[in-house]
């Protein structure tokens, strides 16, 4: 096979392996106050923003990277990263579509994220992240008919710096943990939602993230308000080009919803996950964290992991409002040498607060997967119920699957059921799918999108068919 | 805390007959004990209670020094009634006397092992304590295809001579091919303010039979930490009951490693907690080899002020095909101060397992209360029954009849 084959091969595994040819403007090399000062520069940032980054530097500085997770990975030298890659064309901001880079339409394109108007017909309004910055957002017009903000992160700081001062890491401090203190020093972009009072927003928000640029990490930031009343279903995305380096993706999505608000937030991250010998591929080492502030207020994460050579995060809810809900579906897909260590926290603090845990496992080939959530009702959540359930199968012998739930109940009015099982999946049932005429990749498919149902059926329509497919491809190969 | 350790250790020293190289040993667990010190909640074991601070707060300075030269009369009120026995008697954790007269004396060997330490392959600051100043380590070896005709009770007893002490004491228990043995720890306090810390190792050859019955149920104010570690052989079996209610504190720990295939652990344990009480389970089954078997079952009744906390872990090595492995804690709050806490961890690396946990715990059920009282029961009555229920279901699985019959007695449960 010559090298072009080769590549081609590689291509099928993963199909947004490729790199776009664009120039690029980045930050010196490292981490020091120069390059924080220097992406503040360039954004163009305003004082208080730039004192928001430093404070997180300082704290940075005093912080170890945190070492209890089960995926060990070699140490990652944050003096050699990029901090800032943005694409040079982008150095004015096109006013509109027409005016973008081609080269980057066609990327876009490439990924199945149509940024031209005739999107219309999906009605999904996108924010696409290409490397550190927000390239492009469709459907401002409608949006903005409603009152909707949906932005760029650093359009937001520009634009409604109010807003972002009133929020901006309310739900994860500066002084969080080692990454969401880095990103919180660095971030670069990300999405910026906020939905007024009594406003059901009329499509669903998408924002599209990719890595494209090499030794980049990549630090964005959502923020997503719901004021009284309103309802958003925001979705992400993330490919990132085949590299034989690992990268970084240190991400801070921060959720706030307000008396009677909801929000849905759905991911399906498909990061390189490095190739069957587990080289390169993404570190995606994410802090999502939501805060149900208001009463009746609910926030409801869904997640297909399937991508990324170590995956690292909790997406949490903080259900601080009395009868606020916070609901957790994930689906953690790994094969080959990826790992994930993965859950969710529900901290329940105001009364009649409810959460609801379903998380899927599977693991093949030599991939380790881990459930780590954290139930924890105060004493003060007075006739709360969490329920809980983890179910992991696993193909083979060389992976793993690892169930780590922490319940703590402080509260006699509350409770809490907590299950999970790990399988494989049963002779029989493979046998009878085959009988009907299924090869064994099909009838595996088939038993484990059964298994995901769950978790599939939160997701919204237009995601719930890429991710049920994702979810195939991703067990290619694992099985016979 | 160091100095007095290290004053402590030199007194114990020159009362033991023991060779230079044994001193050595002792001297390293003893270094290793001063540079970790107590565990604290920094340890993930030792998360959810933080003996450091707990020996800080109930009891503050504590010294090692036990002067063993004099023995301590036996208060023979403290025995169990109505039960034939062999027994062992600890009085602050001096050994007072080993009966085993109903059993056939060939068949039993006993002897000090204090040279042979045992180390275990985790790190655990309790163990190198207890390694470090145990006075004397019996081995109790049962031979070949005996079966102890009635069970040994081992009895933990302290009286008013010991004060913010630290006990240790430390057992070797073998049982030979197709051999079994009931054992019964029973502790009973005439103090308070002390830290007595219990380690036992058990190794279980081929088709041989162990029951452990822990039950820590007169009231005191001691804190207790005590360490099973089991090693199976093929076909054998181990079964342990903790009832954990009499204490201020105490974490039972059990390690058990299935070596052997078709070798079988059961672990089952009755937390009743009342004011201030605060105790822990902590198990760790490794099923190291194909078609092993694991099953846990934790229940914690949790009234004012108090504190359980259940860690189970089932470990499934790649090799260790068809395990069936299964974990289930439940727990009823009482009162709006008390508290659950659980980690059932499950970490698995092969794939034709059968494993799953479960936890459950919230508050007495309002319906069946309701029912009960619209049968002609009170509130307190009908809570009781609730309970009586709830803890039998545990003590249902004691398999054997005669020590069934001694726990209920014990904590009053009725059929």
């Amino acid at each position: 096979m010559d090298t072009r084959e080769k590549d081609i091969e590689k291509l099928k595994d993963y199909k947004y392996g490729f790199t776009t040819d664009i120039e690029n403007i980045k930050a010196p090399k490292g981490l020091n106050e120069d390059v924080i000062k220097f992406i503040s520069n360039i954004k163009k940032e305003p004082q208080w923003m730039l004192d928001f980054r430093l404070k997180a530097y300082e704290r940075l500085k005093l912080l170890k990277e945190p070492n209890w997770q089960k995926p060990k990975y070699p140490k990652i030298d944050y003096q050699d990263l990029y901090y800032y890659s943005a694409p040079k064309s982008m150095k004015d901001k096109p006013k509109s579509l027409d005016e973008l880079d081609p080269k980057l339409l066609e990327t876009y394109k490439k990924l199945g994220i149509p940024l031209q108007e005739q999107a219309r017909l999906n009605g999904i309004a996108v924010d696409a992240v290409f490397d550190s910055v927000s390239v492009a957002t469709t459907f401002k017009g409608e949006l903005t008919k409603h009152g909707i903000i949906f932005c760029s992160m650093s359009e937001a700081i520009q634009k409604h710096p109010d807003l972002v001062k009133k929020y901006l890491g309310t739900v994860i401090p500066v002084t969080d943990h080692f990454f969401a203190t880095l990103n919180s020093a660095v971030f670069t972009d990300g999405s910026f939602v906020y939905i007024p009072k009594g406003v059901k927003c009329p499509m669903e928000l998408s924002t599209y993230f990719r890595i494209n640029a090499s030794q980049t990490g990549q630090f964005e930031r959502t923020l997503i308000i719901a004021d009284e009343g309103s309802y958003v279903s925001y979705l992400e995305g993330c490919t990132a080009p085949m590299r034989d380096e690992n990268q970084l993706h240190a991400a801070n999505v921060e959720l706030i919803a307000l008396d009677d608000a909801e929000i849905k937030y759905s991911t399906v991250q498909n990061w390189y996950p490095g190739d069957e010998n587990g080289k390169g591929g993404i570190y995606n080492f994410v802090t999502k964290r939501g805060l149900c502030k208001g009463k009746n207020s609910k926030i409801s994460w869904t997640q297909v992991e399937t991508g990324s050579a170590i995956t690292w995060k909790y997406p949490s809810c903080i259900l601080k409002g009395d009868n606020s809900i916070g609901e957790f579906y994930s689906i953690a897909i790994t094969n080959n040498h990826q790992k994930a260590d993965t859950g969710t926290k529900m901290i329940h603090l105001g009364k009649n607060t409810k959460s609801k845990i379903i998380s899927k496992g599977i693991s093949a080939g030599f991939s380790d997967m881990t459930y780590r959530g954290l139930v924890d009702i105060n004493s003060k959540a007075k006739n709360s119920s969490n329920y809980t359930q983890c179910d992991s199968l696993l193909m083979g012998n060389k992976c793993g699957a690892h169930t780590v739930p922490y319940i703590k109940n402080k509260n006699f009015d509350s409770n809490i059921a907590h299950e999970a099982t790990t399988s494989k999946i049963s002779e029989e049932q493979l046998h009878y799918c085959q009988q009907r005429g299924l090869n064994p990749e099909e009838a595996v498919g088939l038993i484990v999108n059964g298994f995901c149902k769950e978790v599939l059926q939160q997701l919204p329509m237009e995601f719930a068919v890429e991710a049920q497919k994702l979810v195939g491809i991703s067990l290619e190969g694992s099985v016979g | 805390m160091n100095e007095q350790l290290q004053l402590d250790f030199d007194k114990i020293i020159k009362t033991l007959k023991i060779s230079e190289k044994e001193i050595q040993l002792k001297k390293s667990f003893l270094k290793k004990f001063i540079e970790n010190g107590f565990p604290n909640r920094k340890q993930e074991d030792w998360k959810f209670l933080d003996i450091s601070q707990i020996i800080k707060k109930n009891i503050g300075e504590l010294t090692f020094f036990n002067d063993y030269s004099l023995p301590n009369k036996i208060d023979a009120s403290i025995f169990v009634d109505g039960l034939e026995h062999n027994k062992i008697i600890f009085i602050n954790g001096r050994i007072e006397k080993i009966d085993f007269s109903y059993e056939d004396q060939s068949q039993i060997e006993i002897n000090d092992e204090i040279g042979k330490n045992i180390r275990f392959d985790y790190e655990n600051s309790l163990i190198d304590l207890n390694n470090a100043f145990t006075n004397k380590v019996y081995k109790i070896l049962i031979k070949k295809n005996y079966s102890l005709k009635k069970p040994l009770i081992i009895y933990h007893s302290t009286n008013n001579k010991i004060r913010s002490k630290n006990v240790n004491l430390s057992l070797n228990f073998e049982l030979e091919e197709n051999s079994c043995l009931r054992l019964v720890d029973y502790f009973s306090d005439n103090t308070d303010k002390n830290f007595v810390n219990i380690l036992y190792n058990f190794n279980l050859k081929k088709y041989s039979i162990l029951k452990n019955y822990k039950l820590d149920k007169l009231r005191n104010n001691n804190l207790k930490y005590s360490f099973n570690n089991i090693e199976q052989d093929d076909n054998s079996i181990s079964e342990t009951f903790i009832l954990s209610a009499g204490s201020d504190y105490f974490k039972n720990e059990v390690n058990c490693n299935l070596r052997g295939q078709y070798s079988s652990a059961f672990i089952n344990g009755v937390f009743s907690l009342k004011e201030n009480q605060q105790h822990e389970i902590r198990s760790t089954i490794n099923h190291l080899v194909e078609n092993t078997k694991s099953y846990q079952l934790i229940k914690s009744v949790l009234g004012k002020n108090s504190k359980s906390a259940y860690q189970g872990r089932i470990f499934v090595d790649s090799k260790a095909q068809k395990t069936d492995g299964y974990q289930l804690s439940k727990a009823i709050l009482l009162d709006e101060t008390s508290e659950f806490n659980a980690k059932p961890e499950l970490e698995i690396y092969a794939d034709d397992v059968k494993c799953s946990h479960g936890s459950a715990s919230g508050s007495l059920n309002e319906n069946s209360i309701f029912y009960l009282m619209s049968r002609g029961l009170n509130y307190q009555q009908s809570k009781e029954l609730l309970i009586n229920g709830f803890l039998l279901d545990v003590v249902e699985k004691i398999t054997d009849s005669e020590i069934r019959n001694l726990v209920k007695n014990i904590i009053g449960l009725k059929e």
